[in-house]
């Protein structure tokens, strides 16, 4: 008998409950199941990073998560980067420096660099571009994404003094 | 993927009466960095996926002076280059435990996970197999240890029978004027597979080689031990010549093809170009050993 599983997670701070097949990715239960359509998938095969959530206080690829291991763990996806204020100033550093083109792999790169950020405040650009290795982009060339992420270690900085 | 079912056992004795139940059929996952891969690109084909990651023997990092170092199966890379242990002393595993992947992928795929998929160019086996590390592997009819250079036996295919599960990597006691050191060759900088990757391990005395033990990646259908590396130079001064001597050992052992990565050539040569790099660094770590 092929029963679906229910799963009880935290996403975003807020308690998630989500019936899903054992053999659905993490990501797909986001997108399909929750509605939670920020993360994207671009290769299903890890490679990109587009998919990018915080699982468990860690960055992973959430197509190769299973939504069954959710269970019990605590999820951050980029609908929960900006809060009811106003967008977080790694997303206005985005912006303001041009990091994003198509922008369907902003969200992943968004989230881990919340990550970096979060681990290491203020990385030199190689770290940020061994950090961010795990992240495809194909229009930006990468360059202007390294100048935000510098930007917003600026910004962040300057809003805790 | 077709439906598969999933369980998360918390006990070593009831994910053993999982395989012995579903036998091939049974898929483990501790990242899933390769089985979801796998399992999607219908490379592989599972009824039941089972979660070892509840399981803790193979949670387990443990590190005793006398002892060794422990890790077990189910550990992820991130964990393991964070610790304070293998920081201190065992600098050769996070030379290989951060390269492999991208940040993410560190984030779940485990170094067990790297010996068990067997690859040819594993990027945390060459490290082991210099290292002198010992599997502990568990099945319906006990518990065995095998040393990883008998464990790969071609690509994707180990020594593990389909009751079997590998529960911990044992990395012997850290000595004096011991070094290790992983490097591979990739074209960029990052998140690629490796060309040529090479392991090496050194114990000086008396500026002497003690012991050396090389083992390359992607030269042949599994990791190799590249004895004759060591039997070259122990005994010897430390110095460049001796260096190269074994560095050319390598170069000899190593039996590439020629594929979109590189011809036999290239890595012929790389075996012995890297060797000389990864033994130098390995005996400046030697002489800064605690």
């Amino acid at each position: 008998m092929n029963a679906k599983v229910h799963v009880q997670t935290k996403i975003n701070g807020e308690n998630v409950d989500f019936l899903c097949e054992p053999r659905q990715s993490l990501l797909e239960c986001l997108r399909d199941i929750i509605g939670l359509t920020g993360s994207k998938e671009g290769c299903n095969d890890g490679n990109c990073g587009a998919c990018t959530v915080v699982f468990d206080g860690r960055i992973v690829t959430s197509c190769l998560v299973l939504g069954v291991e959710a269970q019990g763990k605590e999820i951050t996806t980029i609908e929960g980067i900006a809060s009811s204020e106003g967008l977080h100033p790694i997303q206005e550093a985005f912006l303001e420096n041009a990091a994003l083109q198509c922008g369907i792999c902003t969200p992943g790169f968004i989230v881990a660099t919340k990550a970096l950020l979060d681990h290491n405040p203020n990385p030199s650009e190689y770290q940020i571009r061994f950090w961010l290795a795990n992240n495809l982009c194909r229009c930006t060339g990468y360059d202007k994404i390294v100048f935000a992420v510098q930007d917003a270690a600026g910004r962040l900085a300057s809003s805790k003094k | 993927m077709k439906w598969v079912d999933y369980i998360q056992p918390s006990t070593l004795d009831d994910a053993l009466g999982l395989l012995k139940k579903h036998g091939e059929k049974a898929g483990i996952l501790a990242g899933g960095t390769d089985l979801l891969v796998l399992l999607r690109a219908k490379a592989k084909s599972s009824d039941i996926i089972v979660d070892i990651k509840n399981i803790a023997e193979l949670n387990q990092l443990d590190f005793d002076k006398k002892t060794g170092l422990t890790i077990g199966a189910a550990v992820p890379c991130y964990k393991i280059y964070n610790d304070s242990n293998v920081k201190k002393y065992y600098p050769g595993i996070i030379d290989s435990a951060s390269i492999i992947g991208g940040t993410q992928i560190q984030g779940r795929a485990t170094l067990g996970g790297n010996l068990c998929n067997s690859a040819p160019s594993a990027d945390a086996v060459p490290g082991m197999i210099a290292m002198g590390v010992t599997c502990k592997v568990a099945g319906s009819n006990g518990v065995r240890e095998v040393p990883v250079e008998e464990f790969c036996l071609a690509p994707r295919k180990n020594i593990l029978k389909p009751d079997e599960i590998l529960v911990s990597l044992n990395y012997p006691a850290p000595k004096p004027n011991t070094g290790s050191r992983y490097i591979r060759f990739i074209p960029r900088n990052e998140m690629d597979i490796a060309v040529v990757g090479v392991g090496v391990y050194v114990e000086l005395e008396n500026n002497k080689f003690k012991d050396l033990r090389v083992s390359l990646a992607s030269v042949a259908p599994k990791p190799i031990f590249v004895q004759e590396a060591g039997t070259s130079v122990v005994g010897k001064e430390v110095n460049e010549e001796n260096i190269n001597l074994a560095a050319l050992k390598a170069k000899e052992a190593a039996k590439p093809i020629t594929d979109m990565r590189g011809t036999i050539e290239f890595r012929k040569h790389l075996s012995e170009v890297l060797t000389k790099r990864a033994l130098q660094t390995a005996i400046e770590r030697a002489k800064e050993s605690v």
